[in-house]
């Protein structure tokens, strides 16, 4: 492959980040006592994930979960081709590069992976039941970790009971209980997930040798589930955008005000009420879910701010009245599938493979509820509480003056919250004057300061040499990483005649005017008939779908969570073209060829 | 008694009535398979005409000893019914009805005097494969009422050719039970034509249709001395999924006489697609349901009618069961006899195979 990328070492430090290691653990940083492996190795920046530079205490989320994965596929597994995969967070971004095992291991890999895999193949949907109790065990674990200010006195209970112990310890063994439960969470994520895709793999490579012209799409139509619990938080806005229409209660959302719509609900009397508690069960898990991957402390997650369920729910509302149909086709869904399921059957060549095609088809379909629905439970669920769980302990901190706002508690690494933690205890034991309120608020102050200056950075899509041909199965289904997706890359972008190639991950072809967005939080200013032009989008943003024409990302496979909620809407789209957010201004006119995997700028 | 029978209203019943030819377009036409739109003025018309301008006397009176070896006497005898069956009185409301038939199917195509080609379509009780129908005769480029009406007689009395005549002779078969249908189809009219396959030539997957177009009538791509656009289609998801433009330097086109001739094509068309996404994916569509219908890979002739509204413009030609992978025999995946259940060794191969870097997202 022509052409190479920059290597680690030679990575300057942007202008007024200098020191920006220091936000990291020295073991996720690049430095020169492993730059010449550094060096040797091929990286390829996450955006999928983590779109902007990490916060400090979020990379703890990166970091658990990479080496889950890592450790899933070398230790318990072994995935005869491939070891883990290593990271390193480079200028604020976070860079991944996966580890080949030794040639040489391969097949007595290959005996043990068979035996260890195929025990989850055979047992797949009993241990899947087993992992759903388990993931909610451990949600309720977590969510029964208390962050509270330490009390003056202990309970009189504390001592009559004879615990021997008190809140400043229990505040601290709480905090790393949530750090442990965040391992488990990751390793109960990887338990399943890339047994999942190679199973899917597994029908894919079929397909692809069977009909070599086959789409992508196509197999992705035929294993995706109907009933997705990922789903499930845009269907639960629309049945209370219908349950507010057909109990007469729905004029309180053209308030356009949380607080007033919320003081008009409680006042409209029983069906008022019977609404917001409707709201409430809905929430507790469904919007628990955030506007972004999940994996960032700043995103915004629906269950804390009302505002953005409220306003999705006020636009169904609207698209009833209009006489819209909102509902999911789940009906027609299904019936597409089997007409695709039917017609590729019909054109298989043998018995044989026929046979072959609805096993590994049957497969794919027993494994792949896991893979649709676990980033609702894990990325969503799971990280939402984690989030809220660090800012209570964050409020803890500020209280005493530690911090000045609980969310900064996000800018301390992993191992420093117990040290703020235990400068807290030790200052309400004793008493004696804490040094964290001189100490934290300054750094704070400087890190972000850091960020900031990291923001302005151009991540480099990928580091090191590229290899020949990229193998490693599970980089080509979750990062959409391949060779073409490397030369694009390297070709700096757009082709000859200025178009951007990308995944076709959702066909159809359509033109209008760009809206260029970065993040979340502005979501609001895209207007009906634009299309969504973003570093990538989260199945959060499902509401908009209804909204724009087409959606192109700068990252992003065909398996990735965006793509997934693209087709369910059966929008054009265009991902993983690497340059689409640079290279596209908010207002032209774009031509996006979702079929193709093409954007063309036509003004 | 029906008189006039629209192709896409034919059903098995009527097939005595229209005779083989029409009864195949008909057909063709409920599957799906749109040939060029038209009707047939079926075989009760014939025996009606005949019937009331007492046809039988005359033509056994005129055929009574004649000697199938005296090739002459033959000739004279045949050419004396045929005389008399291009000038016997039609009834005016079977003639009314092929009128009104030719004028709305002129309606359907925009144009008044449009360009139709009349076929005769024979039904035999005697001999059911009518295997004498193709020494019938068939007019091309017939325009207006008039020489529809003409053309219509003409091949009524292409039943009592020489040949068709002295075959019933030998045979032993009674002419009365022969008798003649006549299909009258619009001629084609083409913006674009070519040729499609249900497979990927280059490789035989099954999943795509492959076609070639270029611009006015098929015979430059058939014969080659066009590089005709090439396209694919996704077969099941029916998505375009390449598209190659080459340099269409010449087209063959219609003449104002009515023939077709090789002109250079204007500047502005060489370098342009000469189908439409929507006409691209009707293509696939037909040529899809053809290889359906006939149950095998077909190799299709098609083409996009000038003068059709869009959604009944394209036009199925011929279509033939395509041959070089069809001999190669089917390229199973599994080979035959080996365990299809062990999906572990699969799924292990798969994650070893490097397949799916190359194929993977890269559609």
């Amino acid at each position: 492959m022509a052409g190479k990328f920059p290597l680690p070492s030679e990575i300057t430090t942007p202008p007024g980040a200098e020191g920006w290691q220091e936000l990291y653990a020295y073991s996720s940083t690049c430095s020169p006592a492993r730059a010449e492996y550094e060096d040797s190795m091929f990286w390829f920046q996450d955006g999928v994930h983590w779109p902007k530079p990490l916060l400090p205490w979020d990379a703890s989320l990166m970091e658990v979960a990479i080496v889950a994965l890592s450790q899933y596929n070398t230790r318990h597994l072994l995935v005869p081709p491939a070891n883990g995969i290593d990271f390193r967070i480079v200028n604020g971004y976070t860079y991944l590069s996966p580890v080949p095992a030794p040639e040489a291991d391969i097949p007595a890999r290959a005996e043990q992976f068979m035996q260890r895999a195929g025990h989850y193949f055979v047992n797949w949907n009993q241990l899947y039941e087993n992992w759903l109790v388990k993931i909610r065990d451990l949600v309720k674990g977590m969510e029964a970790l208390e962050f509270s200010p330490l009390p003056d006195v202990e309970p009189l209970e504390v001592v009559t009971s004879g615990a021997g112990k008190g809140a400043g310890g229990q505040i601290q063994a709480n905090y790393l209980e949530l750090l442990n439960s965040a391992s488990t969470l990751w390793q109960y994520h990887f338990e399943f997930l890339n047994l999942g895709y190679a199973a899917y793999l597994d029908f894919f490579g079929f397909c692809k040798q069977a009909f070599p012209g086959i789409s992508d799409l196509a197999i992705a139509k035929m294993v995706a589930g109907v009933e997705v619990d990922l789903f499930r938080p845009d269907e639960e806005l629309k049945r209370l955008a219908r349950m507010a229409l057909d109990t007469g209660v729905a004029e309180a959302f053209s308030l356009g005000d949380v607080t007033a719509t919320c003081e008009a609900l409680k006042s409209s009397g029983e069906a008022g009420q019977a609404w917001i508690s409707s709201f409430e069960q809905s929430a507790e898990p469904w919007f628990n879910f955030s506007t972004g991957s999940g994996f960032s402390s700043q995103d915004k997650i629906w269950i804390e701010n009302v505002e953005i369920p409220f306003e999705f729910i006020r636009g169904y509302i609207d698209k009833l009245r209009s006489g819209a149909d909102i509902a999911r086709p789940t009906e027609a869904i299904s019936a597409e599938r089997d007409r695709i399921v039917a017609e590729y059957t019909s054109l298989l060549a043998s018995d044989e493979d026929r046979e072959a095609f609805h096993g590994k088809l049957g497969l794919a379909r027993v494994v792949f509820p896991y893979v649709e629905n676990h980033n609702f439970y894990v990325e969503h669920w799971s990280h939402s509480v984690i989030w809220r769980k660090m800012k209570d302990i964050g409020g803890v901190l500020a209280k005493e003056g530690f911090l000045e706002e609980p969310e900064d508690i996000f800018y301390l690494k992993r191992h420093e919250v117990p040290d703020a933690l235990f400068d807290l205890y030790h200052s309400w034991a004793a008493p004696a004057p804490p040094r964290g309120p001189s100490y934290w608020p300054p750094l704070v102050a400087k890190r972000k300061q850091i960020l900031t200056a990291l923001e302005q950075w151009k991540p480099t899509p990928a580091l090191g040499t590229p290899p020949e041909v990229v193998t490693e199965p599970f980089t080509i289904m979750l990062w959409g990483i391949t060779s073409d997706s490397i030369a694009n890359w390297l070709g700096g972008g757009a082709g000859e005649d200025g178009s951007l190639s990308g995944m076709a991950a959702s066909p159809g072809v359509v033109e209008g005017p760009a809206r260029v967005i970065f993040g979340p939080d502005q979501i609001n200013e895209v207007q009906e008939g634009e299309i969504l032009v973003a570093p990538l989008t989260a199945p959060s943003w499902a509401p908009i779908f209804g909204k724009i024409q087409a959606t192109v990302t700068d990252t992003g496979g065909m398996m990735s969570h965006a793509a997934i909620v693209c087709r369910e809407y059966g929008l054009p789209a265009v991902t993983g073209t690497g340059f689409a957010t640079s290279t596209i201004r908010t207002g032209q006119r774009i031509r996006v060829d979702g079929s193709n995997g093409k954007v063309t700028v036509l003004d | 008694m029906t008189t006039i029978s629209w192709f896409e209203s034919y059903w098995a019943g009527m097939k005595s009535e229209v005779g083989g030819k029409a009864a195949s377009l008909g057909e063709m036409t409920g599957a799906g398979l749109p040939v060029p739109p038209g009707f047939a003025i079926t075989t009760n018309a014939y025996r009606r005409a005949r019937d009331e301008a007492d046809l039988d006397a005359q033509v056994a009176r005129l055929l009574y000893g004649m000697d199938v070896n005296d090739t002459d006497s033959v000739t004279q005898r045949c050419a004396e019914i045929r005389r008399l069956i291009e000038t016997m009185p039609i009834p005016e409301g079977i003639e009314l009805q092929i009128r009104g038939a030719y004028l709305e199917l002129g309606a359907r195509a925009g144009t008044k005097e449009v360009p139709v080609a009349v076929r005769s379509s024979a039904t035999s009780e005697d001999s059911p494969d009518a295997s004498f129908a193709g020494e019938h005769d068939t007019y091309l480029w017939v325009r207006g009422v008039e020489d529809v009406i003409d053309a219509v007689r003409r091949c009524w009395a292409s039943l009592f050719t020489d040949r068709a005549t002295c075959y019933r002779v030998e045979m032993g078969y009674d002419h009365r039970s022969v008798e003649m249908c006549v299909v009258v189809q619009k001629m084609v009219h083409p913006k674009a034509a070519g040729v499609a396959f249900t497979l990927d030539p280059t490789n035989g997957d099954r999943s795509q249709v492959a076609i070639d177009a270029a611009w006015g009538f098929g015979e430059g791509v058939v014969a080659g001395e066009v590089t005709p656009d090439n396209y694919r289609v996704d077969k099941v998801m029916l998505d375009v999924t390449k598209r190659v433009v080459s340099s269409k330097t010449h087209e063959y086109v219609l003449t104002d006489h009515d023939s077709v001739e090789k002109v250079e094509t204007a500047p502005d068309r060489v370098d342009a697609p000469c189908l439409t996404d929507t006409e691209i994916k009707a293509i696939a569509k037909l040529a899809k349901t053809a290889e359906r219908h006939y149950g095998c890979p077909q190799d299709i002739e098609w083409a996009v009618d000038l003068d059709l509204p869009e959604g009944e413009n394209i036009i199925l030609l011929q279509s033939r069961p395509e041959t070089v992978w069809s001999k190669k025999g089917p390229s199973a995946v599994v080979a035959p006899g080996s365990a299809p259940g062990d999906f572990m060794s699969s799924i292990v191969s798969t994650l070893m195979s490097p397949l799916h870097s190359k194929g993977a997202g890269s559609s």
